[in-house]
């Protein structure tokens, strides 16, 4: 069972699966019908925050809850509250639901590199072990730090149950539509003055193929899962050819309330942090234990959006200069 | 009827029944046969305008059409292929500049030696604009490093303070190793010194501890990440040390770069020695690095300890110049400086969990510490004055 298909992460994972033929029926779940076609899932009308989703599981003989239903944006929610409760009373009752149910055997659940928050004090690379060092959390990271809590909670209470949480670097490729890729397809790219923040990506395939790899295997633990390197934000805004307003600090969330209201893109005061200071994590153990080497590294995959988007202002500049460049070559 | 607009309907003259401004349609290609060019460029205004028109009917029209492909095709696809196409050599009209000519200019203008610098320059320059630079897992821009921020401190380093350095051959050629040395002088300046005489001298980069004080203030941080600065912390310090780098850290922190001017030399508390528990985890020698001069650069006399807790740092410095001339204040000093890196100390031929045994951290914390002070007084017994 697949949480949160409506939406393109969750769509594609529970096709992914399906396609997979060592995997029975797959069966997606979510509030609203999806938008893309889900092939071979079947799809279930159902409210993760409501118990309901007790029965479904019971009736459908579920070995396999994967939960990809935490909601990033609070503007595809309907708000903060209301994204609030889908991502922290959907995971309590889901799991409660999958607590109840014997025949689940395995949960995946698709966290984010988020719950490390991002601040001054950060080490360079978190590892799994390190609890996060910035204080003030806010949206989703705050939403990812509970979900995880409770995740553990269910984990020390069904011992029989293989639990893997995936902590997942920021999606990017040509079909992710998240506050980041909104972000760098603007056509002016804002940053806060004075700092430049490290970047990971991880390729919405690698992403994909990821939890299709701890569906099908017994993998239990936390794992952090990036593509290898790091990207500044300035060398990544370059590399898209976009011209940059460096804007003081105090006039993000601001320039944020502004960016909303014109429907760029969705920031949340997290995202903010997280483009000021950056947030790297250490993904030995995505190698060493989970067994999983992503095709694209941070700068093929953000290399793979870059080509989906059109070329930007500055980009023509470099243009121009690699010629000159050429010809003094000879 | 007079301001009536004339729809232009077809391709413009050109033959076929092509419906779109640009390009005609694959028939009409295939009549007028490979000819069939894209109008030319306007000067200086390269693939800018005419770019989605040509991309779009391309990717409308069937594939078996494409039985002679078009210039437009050629074109479009290039610039679909954003930076690899831009990279890669193209005519050298396409830009609209004349670039024969200004290769001509740059030759007359600085010699052959001064073309190839030219070219240097550009190629750095393009590297810059592009992004198609590496960076390493803790931000260190190894290009920037090299090519702006070092060749900056060059002239600071050798012609302001004519930095002296003996026992280099102690620094390891290969492997990693933690540069231990004293810290003074208000401002790290004594950090950026020895990061640029470890690259001069044995061509590898010193990646520099720093408090975390310096990634929270603006420009001062992104700065300190790109020139290889990470935080210090036994994480990072371990990860750089597991690497194989240099890692220099100055464990005496705050306390010893904002000492009174009269207190110079004397070294203060080593921290808690993480230094040394990273070194011992790491079996990594520590190298004592003695730093003469640094402490005359701007002589602390005053301290604004109440503005400082306003602003949130750990000091606000008063020198004898600092806020009496403003900005000229902040030049610092010409002391002559004098920098030595002593005998390595082995750490790896400790016990297993001599890393987590105080008592031994602490021994080898102040064994390193007074080896360093000792070199220090030499140092400055063999000094002849603080500005010669």
């Amino acid at each position: 069972m697949v949480t949160g298909v409506s939406r393109d992460a969750g769509a594609r994972c529970a096709r992914r699966l399906a396609d997979d033929p060592s995997i029975g029926t797959v069966l997606g779940v979510d509030v609203v019908p999806p938008r893309a076609e889900l092939g071979r899932v079947r799809f279930v009308r159902a409210d993760i925050r409501n118990p309901v989703i007790a029965k479904v599981i019971a009736a459908e003989g579920v070995d396999t809850v994967v939960h990809t239903g935490v909601v990033a944006t609070p503007g595809s929610a309907g708000g903060r509250s209301s994204m609030k409760e889908i991502n922290v009373i959907g995971t309590m009752q889901l799991l409660a639901a999958c607590q109840k149910a014997p025949g689940v055997a395995k949960l995946v659940v698709k966290s984010s590199t988020t719950v490390y928050g991002a601040g001054p004090r950060d080490p360079a690379m978190f590892t799994e072990e390190m609890a996060p060092r910035a204080i003030h959390q806010t949206g989703l990271s705050k939403d990812a730090v509970e979900v995880e809590g409770y995740v553990r909670g269910f984990a020390r209470r069904r011992p029989d149950v293989c639990v893997t949480t995936l902590r997942m670097a920021n999606w990017i490729g040509p079909k992710t539509d998240s506050p980041i890729t909104r972000y760098f397809g603007m056509p002016v790219v804002p940053t806060v003055f004075g700092y430049d923040a490290r970047l990971q990506f991880l390729h919405e395939d690698d992403g994909i193929d990821a939890i299709r790899h701890a569906t099908a295997n017994e993998l239990p633990g936390t794992f952090n899962l990036a593509g290898d390197g790091v990207l500044v934000l300035s060398q990544a805004i370059r590399r898209l050819g976009r011209p940059v307003v460096r804007l003081p600090s105090f006039t993000a969330s601001s320039t944020a309330a502004v960016v909303r209201r014109a429907r760029l893109a969705d920031f949340s005061p997290d995202q903010i942090t997280f483009l000021t200071y950056g947030r790297a994590v250490d993904t030995t153990r995505m190698r060493t234990v989970f067994g999983f080497e992503p095709e694209y590294t941070t700068a093929a995959a953000f290399d793979d959006f870059r080509a989906s988007l059109t070329p930007g202002l500055t980009g023509r500049a470099t243009g121009l200069l690699s010629l000159g460049l050429g010809a003094l070559r000879g | 009827m007079a301001d009536a607009d004339i729809i232009p309907i077809g391709s413009g003259g050109r033959p076929g029944r092509g419906n779109r401004r640009t390009t005609p349609s694959a028939a009409a290609r295939a009549l007028a046969g490979p000819a069939a060019k894209p109008p030319k460029k306007p000067k200086k205004k390269p693939t800018v305008a005419d770019e989605p028109v040509t991309e779009l009917p391309v990717t409308e029209l069937p594939a078996e059409n494409f039985a002679e492909p078009a210039a437009g095709e050629v074109r479009g696809e290039q610039e679909s292929d954003t930076s690899d196409a831009r990279t890669t050599d193209r005519p050298a009209d396409v830009g609209g500049f004349d670039f024969v000519g200004l290769e001509r200019a740059v030759r007359e203008l600085f010699g052959a030696e001064g073309e190839r610098r030219v070219a240097e320059w550009l190629a750095f320059l393009r590297r810059r604009l592009s992004g198609g630079y590496e960076v390493d897992e803790f931000g260190y821009d190894s290009d920037l490093t090299d090519q702006v921020l070092l060749p900056l401190l060059r002239p600071l380093a050798e012609k302001w303070f004519r930095v002296e350095v003996r026992g280099v051959e102690n620094i390891p050629d290969t492997g990693s190793a933690l540069i231990v040395a004293n810290h003074s002088g208000t401002m790290p300046l004594d950090g950026l010194i020895t990061q640029l005489i470890v690259a001069d001298h044995t061509g590898r980069p010193l990646r520099t501890l720093a408090a975390d004080l310096v990634f929270r203030t603006p420009f001062v941080g992104e700065l300190a990440r790109k020139g290889g600065a990470t935080l210090a912390g036994n994480d990072d310090a371990e990860r750089l040390l597991r690497q194989g780098n240099l890692v220099g850290v100055w464990p005496e922190g705050f306390k010893g770069l904002g000492k009174p001017f009269a207190e110079r030399y004397k070294l203060q508390r080593f921290g808690r020695g993480g230094f040394v528990s990273a070194a011992m985890r790491t079996g990594v020698p520590i190298v004592p690095c003695s730093i003469v001069g640094a402490e005359e650069i701007y002589p602390l006399v005053g301290n604004l300890a109440s503005l400082a807790r306003l602003v949130g740092v750990p000091y606000i410095p008063v020198t004898p110049f600092f806020p009496l001339l403003g900005p000229l204040g902040m030049v610092p000093l010409p002391s002559k400086w004098l920098i030595e890196f002593g005998e390595p100390i082995r750490t790896d031929d400790f016990p297993d969990g001599a890393a987590d045994d105080p008592m031994l951290v602490f021994n080898v914390t102040d064994q390193v510490r007074e080896t360093i002070q000792q070199t220090l007084y030499t140092l400055l017994v063999q000094r002849r004055s603080v500005f010669f």
